[in-house]
């Protein structure tokens, strides 16, 4: 028998405001730690400190895309509607930082090639990874119904997420012009310690985005079924 | 026993998606037409030099194909919702899947015939040698049609049923479609040029899982998605 | 051969549907027993086209429960599509495919291989179109290749929604004797009727939608003979 409604229990807990508070604490002090203990770049100067911002924005793009792919799942599976709340939560998140990575991507590359677009392959993959989110973002626009809503995005979801890697190589194999990928292994020491701080730091900033967006979903859910129930009046 | 029942439902439905697009007459004709036009305005865009047409080829065809198709995938949902016959098709006990790869077969052939008439035309527009490899470039335009028609299958099946289904299928298939017609292209330009750094297998070898892996989960995810 | 069936056709426990904001079904209870042909009255707009289908398993009902022959609409989709039929309002036929296309094309589906389908054009009326294009048919012509295609195998339960509009007299006759043979058979029929006058003789049982802010269902007493022990539907 399916139950009439769930009328969504919308915990509000402090925990998650000091988390926040935390995690733009967390993010100041990264951010100042990167940029006082990191010399110069040989080449790049002053403007290497961009990378504080740039790098950590574009691995949280992927975690969001691979959270996306992960509640898309789950919402097909158990058609549960909380999982298609959180996917959804998290590709406007994710769609943020996406937006992030390239406009910084183009500040950083307007010095460094003389140009604001270079067709490299991350930052092109980045911008293919960017419109998909816009498309998944503009399906749920433009579908009203709940159920098809969250099984239609739930299939563009996984997909998307799947092109993620083709994408990806398929624009490295077409060019190959950016730098080999920086990882705190291959990049100087001197870097590591700014780069991991702040890819922490990106990483709770995203949690309490994803909570917040989510949480606000979850009131706009609850306030529309609090109605259902006055209007069937208490079955 | 079951997959002959299935089978059956394919072909019925590849059968009836083709048999009412010949008889409307209207459609693989002016979406034939179509691509060709896009092609010529693309003739206008890089040329009149001929060695940057030569140049632009593979990129101006696949690209005209690209276009004239999203009218195609559509349209083959189109029939059932002009004439309310989407719930009746539901409603036949069996596999969804089926419904899917009926309209697959149907898609593929209509966009391969639109290909040829697209790659006629581009020869002589684009003043286009037939290269020597001309099987393997062959199988370059095979897999990479079928590429779009499976993503442009499955995602018309939301587009076409939602608001504003012009600009929503090619905002939600172009960006997916970016390594088919990345490899598609560059392994019909290096065809064309004789391919004298042995690139082009890369690139086939790419479209061959691409098409593998979406052609998988799009049968798997088609029943979420024609139920809602 | 009758149809026996122990399960009842249709059960349906407080079935409620929202449309967006709108609640248009707000808790429905009703029984259909085998070999019962019950029609479904209402304003327009009531739900009562809602109702049928859900239990035709198109929509999925927002709160509640039906179950068709035993099998439950959301969980068991496919096992209730093999028993049901749906006449729809929109015949949903395809127009540029002959008559007798468009039955080889069900009856694929259907997975009837060699189905009889000139008998059962000629049943319906059908035989000198058979090769022509829907799309020249009348609404009428379109209602009745529909009830062809609805008869190729023998659903132990109709869903007819509104089936004698655009119908004359002859069509109406048509329906009526589906509806008869479907009932002799041991089948049965939940008919949605925009008004009572075609059906007269054929139903055992009307029920009416009240549709409003309320959302009541009340019964009516039972048109025609009421079979002895079959249980009254309930006020909600």
């Amino acid at each position: 028998m399916t139950t009439l409604v769930h009328p969504l229990v919308v915990p509000r807990p402090r925990g998650w405001s000091w988390f926040g508070g935390f995690a733009f604490a967390f993010l100041i002090v990264s951010q100042v730690t990167g940029i006082l203990t990191s010399p110069p770049d040989r080449d790049m100067g002053d403007l290497q400190k961009i990378m504080y911002v740039h790098v950590p924005a574009a691995w949280i793009t992927f975690l969001c895309f691979f959270v996306v792919l992960l509640f898309s799942l789950r919402s097909l599976w158990r058609g549960r509607e909380r999982d298609d709340l959180l996917a959804a939560s998290a590709a406007e998140v994710g769609a943020t930082f996406n937006g992030l990575t390239l406009m910084l991507g183009m500040i950083w590359g307007r010095p460094t090639w003389g140009v604001w677009w270079a067709w490299d392959a991350r930052l092109t993959s980045t911008l293919v990874l960017f419109l998909i989110f816009v498309g998944y973002l503009a399906l749920r626009a433009f579908v009203e119904d709940p159920q098809r809503r969250a099984q239609w995005s739930a299939a563009v979801g996984v997909m998307g997420a799947i092109n993620v890697p083709i994408v990806y190589m398929s624009v490295r194999w077409w060019r190959t012009l950016h730098q080999v990928q920086s990882s705190p292994s291959t990049i100087d020491p001197h870097y590591v310690l700014g780069l991991r701080m702040n890819a922490f730091a990106f990483l709770f900033v995203m949690i309490y985005f994803i909570h917040r967006r989510y949480e606000a979903a979850q009131v706009a859910r609850a306030a529309e079924q609090a109605a259902e129930a006055a209007a069937l009046g208490g079955m | 026993m079951a997959w002959r029942e299935d089978w059956r439902r394919v072909r019925a439905i590849a059968w009836k998606d083709l048999t009412t697009e010949r008889r409307s007459k209207a459609g693989f004709n002016s979406v034939a037409s179509l691509g060709v036009t896009i092609l010529v305005l693309f003739g206008f865009a890089l040329g009149p030099d001929a060695e940057a047409l030569r140049a632009a080829a593979a990129g101006a065809l696949w690209l005209s194909v690209l276009f004239a198709g999203v009218l195609a995938f559509n349209r083959s949902y189109q029939v059932e919702l002009e004439s309310h016959a989407l719930e009746p098709l539901l409603l036949y006990p069996g596999a969804r899947w089926t419904i899917y790869a009926g309209k697959l077969l149907a898609n593929a052939l209509f966009v391969g015939l639109m290909l040829v008439i697209v790659v006629v035309a581009g020869i002589a527009l684009f003043q286009v040698a037939i290269p020597a490899q001309w099987p393997a470039l062959l199988g370059v335009l095979a897999l990479g049609a079928f590429g779009l028609v499976v993503l442009g299958t499955f995602y018309a099946a939301m587009a076409s049923r939602s608001r504003a289904r012009e600009v929503l299928l090619p905002l939600l298939l172009f960006p997916m479609l970016v390594p088919v017609l990345l490899a598609a292209m560059s392994a019909s330009k290096a065809f064309l040029a004789g391919d004298p750094m042995h690139e082009a297998g890369a690139w086939v070898r790419l479209l061959l899982a691409y098409d593998l892996i979406f052609l998988l989960s799009t049968l798997l995810a088609f029943e979420h998605v024609i139920e809602a | 051969m009758a149809h026996a069936h122990r399960e009842l056709a249709i059960a349906a426990r407080g079935v409620a549907r929202r449309f967006g904001a709108r609640w248009v079904l707000r808790g429905v209870t009703l029984d259909v027993h085998a070999g019962e042909v019950v029609g479904l009255l209402g304003a327009n707009g009531c739900g009562k086209t809602t109702l049928l289908r859900i239990v035709a398993t198109l929509l999925k009902p927002s709160a509640g429960e039906v179950r068709v022959f035993g099998h439950e609409v959301v969980r068991n989709a496919d096992a209730v599509r093999s028993e049901i039929g749906f006449l729809a309002h929109a015949p949903g036929l395809y127009d540029d495919l002959t008559a007798r296309e468009n039955l080889r094309f069900a009856a694929e589906m259907l997975g009837l291989g060699h189905c009889d389908l000139d008998g059962a054009l000629a049943r319906v009326g059908l035989s000198h179109v058979a090769h022509e294009r829907v799309r020249g048919f009348s609404a009428g012509m379109q209602r009745r290749l529909a009830v062809a295609r609805l008869m190729l195998r023998r659903p132990g339960l109709l869903l007819l929604d509104e089936p004698y509009s655009n119908l004359d007299a002859d069509g109406i006759a048509l329906m009526n004797a589906v509806l008869r043979d479907q009932r002799q058979w041991g089948g049965s029929a939940l008919v949605v009727l925009h008004e009572l006058a075609p059906a007269t003789g054929v139903l055992d049982r009307t029920v009416r939608i009240e549709g409003g802010r309320a959302g009541l269902m009340t019964t009516h007493a039972p048109t025609s003979h009421r079979r002895p022990g079959a249980p009254h539907l309930e006020v909600v």
